[in-house]
């Protein structure tokens, strides 16, 4: 692959590839921009640019996780995903069959999703400039009525829930990226929320928060929630689903599950009242199985995640900037 | 008439500065100055007692010299400053004038143990206060246990619950009562009731400290109300119940503290010299370390360790239960796991009650919660371990370079957290709180802060804390520093220690560079971003260069190498000999634990630098060593166990054994490598040498290796070596490189009064940051 005006044919074989793979009504018209009809409701946007080394993992690879992190981003308000962009930043020299295999599971993920990729643009840099490929999602969606989702809106008294088992996405993508051998193979959880959020806001719209703790795990999302709502958080060690051979191998590596991303999981916070029933909702789902009532909110004025552990210990679940840093003297 | 020639005349005003206040000091002085024949006054003020007095000089130079010599156990005198007065003062008696309100920065001396004219009183079946639990006066009893915020009068301790009754307002007024202003001051009439209760709540009939005395010894395991908090009590001479308590209490291996009866108890099982039994009897009456000896009790006590830590009683409560049994009791923190120990009687019935058959209680407030104090008497001085009850909030003396010097808060480390209070030359070291990650620890170490702030109406000019980005003390400060507008200063860790151990010993050391020191430590932060522990500094109060350091190896896992000895040996045998090591570990016995799938992926970790950061720790170093050895190899039961069973080693080896070869290098800094030091060690090992002996050659070799270190890093053999780090609790190491380098001819340098450990981390941050030319303001 080469690229600027030298690479006049390989910017058509590329966007034949798009339009091979992608193809919907819309994306068809050929368009610099898309139109789109929008059913009724509040309208919500969200992007986010999609930089992973190693491109492909178990269980996903850039093109899936850049549809699922739109996606999520979208479904943590509260919205139904309508449609998605999608704009490409490739380093010259990136094979066509890598790129071939990014969009085609793209596209798996999209239409999986339901939700098309409307409009789409693709640069080519200079080798060394980049890393391989880049992409960037923006997608829109709708809020349904009666909908207010927000992470500054949760309430002491509140239970905290979490959809199912975390660390595997963060597991899995470091143990590609050194090539380090597990006894199994530990699979990224990345997948699309929106249709689990769907069925748990027809249930609750009065859902307080909703958050996928991806990068920094469920620690930092908690942290990030407990300090724009100025509440704290308690958490129950053992109520957190964690995989065995996750923990395992966070064990050995000395990795805190808490502090390791997750793409396919949701923290919601609801009334207590509504812990339950959301509960049997989530467990329903595919994608909801192993969800657990993980902990609750409560007041603290400075803001803290604390988690009771074993034996009757309670331990602050703190911030963590960069990366995890060994502490004891 | 006949004239007088009587001696001259004259008057003096005498400003008497350091712990002066709450001690008895002005009623000492009003005796002293009536029993001389001297006019005047006595009274409180800001800076501490003020007296003039005028009389004739021969009775005022002896009130000057009595002054000092005979002053109230608890007083400190730092500075005695005498001037003359103009004209005679026109009083004929002398009195004691009330204290300027608002101007009295009183600031609180620690708890003290009960004193012998107490402990006579609850003796004495005459007296009122016979077997009364709460019995104190000036000279002994709660301090900062008791209070709730300044100033320190009744009103604002735990004792304002309790109206005192007419014979003990007598006392409590009467200057020549050893009790006048005492504010803890109590009787059976109007003082705290003690009673009895067993696990459901029920209180139990007759009296307490009787029932509490025959359950314990039937074999149960009590909850005691203590000084600074609850504590736990079983029979030390009966090894089931024992069991019971770990087991219960989740708390496998880690040595259980002791409270004998008196001293003829305590030699009854171990060995206690003159010095140890000062401080056994000092009035604050902590946890010694004492070299087992004679009968033995039960070996679930200190299982494989060769000292028991020992207290006398330091209440009238201790003293009156210890006075109804046989023999010594198990005496460790009422806590569950890492919790802090409860200090709340529903919190301690709530939370305890899965571990004790009953309680014995009072209804006296702990306010503030103090761990008791550990501490050893070493060939080189005495090391304090552990600083809380009895010795905080005590201030630190400091060098005279710190007049005038800023205002510093300095908040200390994330474990064996602790912080300080830096005024001028005076320093006040917070007691020991905790680790910080428990979260009411930290709440708790929070709350200390409040008080500390309150007690001594500190308002901070700078405030210090260390550099990791990530302890929960920086976090603290950060907080502290950004709502105040205050510059914010991040210390080096190691180069904190150094300052403490400097401060310590009162050493006046503006100019840096003067200053060699050895810092042997866990893990801190390095100024070059990587994790430091096994450092060779030089510097001073003003600034530091890292002169040498262990060799770096990886630490497999970050924190997980903190509890799990087996990562470190493999971090070094990775780095002594490749990633081939197994080749060399045929024949130790070491061959299977290197042969699974785990330590595969361990070598994985290190070779791509998967959390694998590389480290110049000391401490892990030894726990290499330990698991070298077998010590705890999987998992310590407690940070510091596999050090410590590895200096219990050497201490049995035979004296006289040739060291291990540490190689000192230089090139840009001095390295210390244990490239030789392996291929030794497991050549020993194969050849079945004795584990006494092996770790006697690595303390050895060790001590040989730094020494030859800071002879290379340009260490004058006239120079001062400060020895600081967590590493210093072992004993063998710190008395072995101390006399080592005596020889030399160094001035060693070592802690006496703060902890080597991260416990008298804020004390160095502070001189620290107290010694910068112009600290940045916080940019956050
Ligand atoms: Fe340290
Ligand atoms: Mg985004
Ligand atoms: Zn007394
Ligand atoms: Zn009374």
């Amino acid at each position: 692959m080469t690229h600027g005006g030298g690479g006049r044919a390989m910017a058509v074989l590329i966007e034949d590839l798009f339009h091979r793979h992608l193809k919907n009504t819309i994306l068809d018209q050929g368009h610099d921009a898309a139109v789109l009809e929008m059913p009724p409701g509040r309208l919500v946007m969200s992007t986010d640019a999609h930089v992973i080394s190693p491109l492909f993992f178990p269980g996903g690879d850039i093109g899936s996780l850049s549809v699922h992190g739109t996606l999520n981003d979208l479904a943590m308000a509260g919205a139904r995903p309508v449609s998605l962009t999608a704009s490409f930043i490739l380093e010259e020299g990136f094979p066509l069959a890598d790129l071939e295999r990014i969009v085609i599971s793209m596209a798996r993920a999209a239409r999986e999703a339901g939700v098309p990729v409307v409009s789409g643009d693709t640069k080519v840099v200079e080798k060394g400039k980049g890393d391989g490929v880049f992409i960037t999602t923006t997608g829109v969606g709708v809020l349904p009525e009666g909908v207010s989702i927000s992470p500054a809106a949760a309430k002491p008294g509140q239970a905290v829930l979490l959809s199912g088992t975390i660390g595997d996405h963060g597991v899995a993508i470091l143990s590609k990226r050194e090539n380090l051998t597990f006894e199994t193979e530990i699979q990224s959880d990345s997948a699309a929320l929106h249709g689990l959020v769907g069925s748990m806001v027809d249930a609750v719209p009065g859902i307080s928060v909703l958050r996928d703790p991806t990068r920094g795990g469920l620690a930092t999302a908690l942290n990030e929630i407990a300090h724009a709502s100025k509440v704290g958080v308690m958490l129950d060690e053992g109520e957190i689903p964690v995989r065995p051979d996750v923990e395992g191998v966070c064990e050995l590596l000395g990795l805190d599950p808490l502090y390791v991303a997750n793409e396919g999981k949701l923290i919601c916070i609801c009334e207590a009242s509504d812990a339950d029933r959301l509960l049997e909702i989530m467990k329903a789902h595919p994608l909801g199985q192993n969800a657990a009532k993980i902990g609750e909110i409560v007041e603290d004025t400075d803001c803290m995640v604390v988690m009771k552990t074993g034996f009757g210990g309670s331990r602050v679940v703190d911030w963590l900037s960069g990366e995890q840093l060994p502490r004891i003297c | 008439r006949v004239q007088e020639t009587g001696p001259l005349r004259s008057a003096k005003s005498i400003r008497i500065r350091g712990l002066v206040q709450g001690v008895g000091f002005r009623p000492f002085v009003w005796q002293l100055a009536r029993g001389l024949g001297l006019a005047g006054h006595v009274l409180n003020d800001g800076e501490g007692v003020l007296v003039e007095a005028s009389g004739d000089e021969r009775s005022l130079d002896l009130f000057l010299s009595r002054l000092q010599s005979d002053a109230p156990l608890l007083a400190r005198i730092d500075q005695i400053a005498v001037s003359d007065l103009a004209g005679t003062p026109d009083a004929r008696d002398f009195r004691i004038l009330p204290s300027e309100e608002g101007k009295v920065a009183t600031g609180v001396v620690p708890d003290a143990a009960t004193c012998p004219a107490c402990l006579g009183d609850i003796r004495n079946p005459a007296d009122r206060r016979y077997r009364h639990a709460f019995a104190n006066c000036t000279h002994c009893g709660p301090r900062l246990s008791i209070l709730r915020h300044i100033p320190y009068d009744r009103a604002s301790t735990a004792m304002a619950a309790f109206e005192m009754c007419r014979a003990c307002r007598i006392e409590y007024e009467n200057p020549a009562d050893r009790r006048f202003h005492a504010q803890p001051i109590a009787c059976p009439q109007c003082g705290p009731k003690l009673w009895f209760e067993d696990k459901d709540g029920c209180a139990v009939d007759g009296d307490p400290v009787v029932i509490a005395a025959e359950r314990l010894g039937r074999g149960a395991i009590l909850a005691i109300k203590g000084l600074g908090g609850f504590q736990i009590a079983v029979d030390a001479g009966n090894q089931s119940v024992i069991e019971k308590l770990r087991l219960r209490k989740h708390r496998p291996v880690k040595p259980l503290a002791l409270m004998a009866r008196d001293l003829d108890q305590i030699r009854d099982f171990a060995l206690a010299d003159a010095k140890e039994v000062a401080l056994l009897e000092s009035p604050a009456a902590p946890i010694v370390l004492l070299k087992k000896a004679g009968a033995p009790l039960a070996p679930g006590i200190a299982g494989p360790f060769d000292c028991l830590g020992v207290m006398l009683p330091n209440t009238p409560l201790h003293h009156l239960l210890m006075a109804e049994l046989k023999g010594p009791i198990v005496l460790t923190s009422g806590n569950l796991s890492e919790n802090p120990q409860e200090t709340q009687n529903a919190c301690a019935r709530h939370n305890l009650a899965g571990i004790v058959d009953g309680f014995l209680m009072h209804n006296r407030d702990v306010v503030n919660r103090l761990d008791d104090s550990v501490v050893r008497q070493d060939r080189s001085g005495v090391s304090i371990l552990r600083r809380a009850r009895g010795y905080a909030p005590s201030p630190i003396r400091l060098p005279i370079s710190f007049e005038g010097a800023p205002k510093v808060l300095a908040l200390g480390g994330e474990l064996k957290a602790t912080f300080c209070l830096l005024d001028g030359r005076n320093a006040v070291l917070s007691q020991h709180i905790g680790d910080l990650e428990n979260a009411p620890t930290l709440a708790d170490y929070k709350k200390m802060l409040r008080l500390y702030l309150g007690l001594y109406r500190f308002e901070p000019d700078i405030v210090a804390v260390d550099a990791h980005p990530q302890y929960l003390s920086t976090r603290t400060g950060e907080d502290f520093a950004r709502e105040r507008g205050l510059p914010l200063v991040r210390v080096q860790h190691h180069h904190a220690h150094l300052a403490a151990c400097l401060a310590d010993q009162g050493q006046d050391q503006a100019m840096p560079g003067t200053v060699h020191a050895v810092v042997l430590d866990g893990l801190g932060w390095g100024a070059d971003g990587t994790v430091w522990g096994g450092e060779i500094l030089q510097g001073s109060y003003g600034g530091f260069v890292r002169c040498g350091h262990f060799r770096q190896v990886p630490l497999p896992g970050g924190e997980a190498a903190n509890r799990e000895p087996w990562r470190n040996l493999a971090a070094q045998l990775f780095t002594a000999f490749g990633v081939n090591y197994r080749a060399n570990l045929v024949g130790t016995g070491l061959e299977t634990r290197f042969a699974g799938h785990q330590a595969k992926l361990l070598d994985q970790m290190m070779q791509k630098g998967v959390n694998a950061p590389m480290t110049s720790s000391a401490g892990r170093l030894f726990d290499a060593v330990a698991a070298a050895l077998d010590i705890c190899p999987d998992k310590q039961g407690f940070e510091g166990e596999a050090a410590m069973r590895l200096e219990v080693l050497a201490r049995a080896s035979v004296a006289g054994k040739e060291g291990y070869p540490v190689e000192v290098t230089t090139s840009e800094t001095v390295l210390l490598s244990f490239d030789k030091v392996w291929p030794a060690l497991l050549g020993d090992l194969k050849s079945g040498v004795g584990h006494e002996t092996i770790s006697a050659r690595f303390h050895q070799g060790l001590i040989d290796g730094l020494a030859r270190s800071l002879s290379v890093a340009g260490a004058r053999p006239s120079g001062k070596v400060v020895l600081s780090g967590g590493v210093f609790q072992n004993a063998f190491l710190r008395d072995g490189l101390t006399e080592k380098l005596e020889t030399d001819g160094y001035t060693v340098l070592n802690h006496k009064s703060v902890p080597a450990n991260d416990g008298g981390l804020a004390l160095g941050q502070a001189a620290i940051a107290a010694n910068l030319q112009a600290p940045s303001t916080f940019d956050d």
